[in-house]
């Protein structure tokens, strides 16, 4: 063995062959409908990816897959070439670097947006720990780093339920970085939001992608277009219709089928 | 940790204060005084605080569920009668030959029944320390084994709603059963000493009802403890976002069973000291109606805020008292009736209200 050679260790992320995410064959039916259908799909590490695609088109049942929310039928999905994630729960998954932001605003309104942040922590999060948990200095400062990156220093002690709809939303975004992820899944981040919103959502994700690799899946065009710096993969009924540019993907005559219809 | 309580939530140590106020005081007047004085309490009025306390340490338990962490568990009684019967048999054992029968060794049910010897599980009941000991395990391990399958399967809302009260309705039957062991329909009675002394002395019953108090505090003050660390965070988190948690890498059910078995010890608890003061325990303690009554408690009460439970739990049971001497037929429907209420008027409930009147007051 030669000392470039390359041992792969299980369980161990391994993203030495460039795709941080290998989705192959993937199929997902619910009683008949063919919510994914044998899609493959490679994300890079480091990648920020746009999905786009129609209603119905499986963006968040590829989403609940990687997540271990939804079994798939058949196929495989990696997280790097190791790490069989179809063999994990989803605390599993989340505590090996995946991360999930819901198309629907999920923060816990009863809890204070620093208590949001305190939970989503990466720790320990067996329950006698958690019983006893105290923060130390370097998690404190890591919350506070956090709230200045989503803009919600000023409301830390406020509870999440009085922010506003974009608010919650970058909380979440927060809370997914609290977990220091290795990937972020982003569903439909800008979905209802003030166009001023919508660009700091925007100058959000992109100055996170030096962190981590992001997957963003949303509806709204001129959104992914200002994100969209590497590739926008479209989906239509649970497979990959195309992947490219943004310009290369709107003008792909395919693709304009799709989304306006015969 | 209490004056830290004091400072941080008034209201909470003003209840804390009148029950041990009032767990003094109730056995002392009824010392103290004379049976004619305005002062005075009955031996009456002594057991049935005692058993408001009980009660009210059982609702507590239940709100760490329900209130806290959102399952509505039906089955409640059921871990409360267990503690009892785990306290009745030690009772039991303590009769000796001065039962009807006068046998040392078996209570009179078994005699009647001509068993020759003991069953196995009745061994170490004739020691204190091991019923209480068992007064926490038993629940405790049937909390664990029922919540271990039913969280794991992710079986939530009204699916497990329905398990707890199939799961009380059971023991209810399996308890009817003589085969059993624990005296059929007649239940556990006629108990003689607790640690050598006379169950029926005022003494006692002042001790047991001081004891009552004196958990019930303790229990709150661990609970309020457990709900203000990041566990108390989590289970609350767990209620009302779920899926959320376990994306965040929490196993929920984990953090489920864990409150699940430490409310089910603390309402074994609540039964081992219901039982000495009102006397018996028989099956009808793990009858459904009985879980549904605790939940009807603590909704009138005030879910999620730990001292409503404990208000509903005295205020519905001081209500029943007057209600079933004075017109015992209606105290259903008037049950029925407070809580239907209570869910359209008060969805939090009395504390909720009054702790909204309070503050729209001072503010």
């Amino acid at each position: 063995m030669t000392e470039l050679a390359h041992k792969p260790k299980t369980g161990e992320l391994d993203t030495s062959h460039g795709p941080i995410l290998y989705l192959e064959a993937v199929s997902v039916s619910f009683d008949g409908f063919k919510a994914l259908n044998n899609l493959s799909m490679y994300i890079d590490a480091g990648e920020l990816r746009c999905l786009i695609g129609p209603n119905g088109a499986g963006k968040t049942t590829l989403m609940d897959v990687i997540t271990g929310k939804t079994h798939p039928d058949s196929g495989s999905v990696f997280f790097g070439q190791t790490i069989d994630l179809l063999q994990m729960d989803e605390p599993a998954i989340s505590k090996a670097g995946i991360c999930r932001k819901f198309q629907k605003p999920s923060v816990f309104e009863t809890l204070t947006v620093f208590e949001n942040l305190e939970l989503a922590l990466a720790t320990n999060k067996g329950v006698w720990t958690t019983l006893f948990a105290k923060l130390n200095e370097t998690q404190r400062d890591r919350i506070e780093q956090v709230l200045e990156t989503i803009g919600l220093t000023e409301h830390r002690s406020h509870l999440a339920g009085i922010l506003s709809h974009g608010q919650k939303q970058w909380l979440e975004i927060g809370m997914l970085l609290m977990q220091e992820p290795k990937v972020m899944l982003v569903d439909e981040p800008v979905a209802g939001m003030t166009h001023q919103e919508v660009e700091r959502t925007a100058q959000l994700l992109l100055s996170l992608q030096s962190e981590c690799s992001i997957i963003v899946v949303e509806h709204d065009m001129e959104f992914v277009r200002s994100i969209a710096q590497h590739r926008v993969t479209v989906l239509h009924e649970g497979s990959v219709l195309t992947e490219g540019t943004m310009d290369e993907v709107q003008n792909d005559p395919r693709v304009i089928q799709v989304y306006l219809g015969d | 940790m209490l004056s830290s309580l004091y400072k941080k939530d008034k209201t909470a140590s003003w209840l804390l204060g009148s029950i041990a106020l009032l767990s003094v005081l109730v056995p002392l007047f009824n010392f103290i005084f004379p049976v004619e004085s305005a002062l005075h309490f009955s031996a009456y009025s002594v057991s049935i605080m005692g058993k408001y306390l009980c009660f009210a340490l059982l609702g507590l338990s239940l709100d760490l569920v329900w209130g806290y962490c959102g399952i509505l568990a039906l089955g409640q009684g059921a871990f409360f009668a267990l503690g009892g019967y785990a306290m009745g048999m030690y009772l039991m054992r303590q009769i000796g030959n001065r039962s009807v029968y006068g046998n040392p060794l078996l209570p009179d049910f078994m005699v009647f029944l001509n068993w020759q010897e003991l069953p196995w599980y009745w061994y170490g009941f004739e020691q204190f320390w091991f019923a209480a000991l068992m007064v926490m395990l038993v629940p405790g391990l049937l909390a664990f084994v029922f919540g271990w399958l039913a969280f794991r399967s992710r079986v939530t809302g009204v699916y497990l709603s329905i398990i707890t009260q199939a799961l009380t309705y059971a023991l209810l039957l399996a308890f009817f059963r003589n085969e059993m062991g624990f005296g059929g329909n007649n239940g556990l009675t006629d108990f003689k000493d607790i640690l050598g002394f006379n169950i029926q002395s005022e003494a006692v019953r002042a001790s047991l009802l001081l004891i009552s108090g004196f958990m019930l505090i303790l229990a709150f003050v661990v609970s309020r403890w457990i709900m203000s660390s990041k566990l108390g965070r989590v289970v609350t988190a767990v209620r009302d976002q779920e899926s959320r948690v376990r994306f965040l890498g929490y196993r929920v059910e984990h953090f489920k069973l864990w409150i699940f078995v430490f409310s089910a010890m603390l309402a074994g608890i609540a039964g081992a000291l219901y039982v000495p003061q009102v006397g018996i325990i028989n099956p009808s303690e793990f009858s459904p109606i009985n879980s549904l009554e605790i939940v009807i408690w603590v909704a009138i009460g005030g879910r999620g805020t730990l001292y409503g439970a404990i208000v509903g739990a005295v205020l519905v049971n001081y209500a029943k008292t007057l209600l079933t001497g004075w017109a015992p037929e209606i105290w259903l429907f008037f049950l029925g009736a407070a809580f239907i209420l209570v869910t359209v008027f008060l969805p939090d409930g009395l504390v909720g209200f009054w702790q909204r009147h309070f503050q729209a007051q001072k503010s």
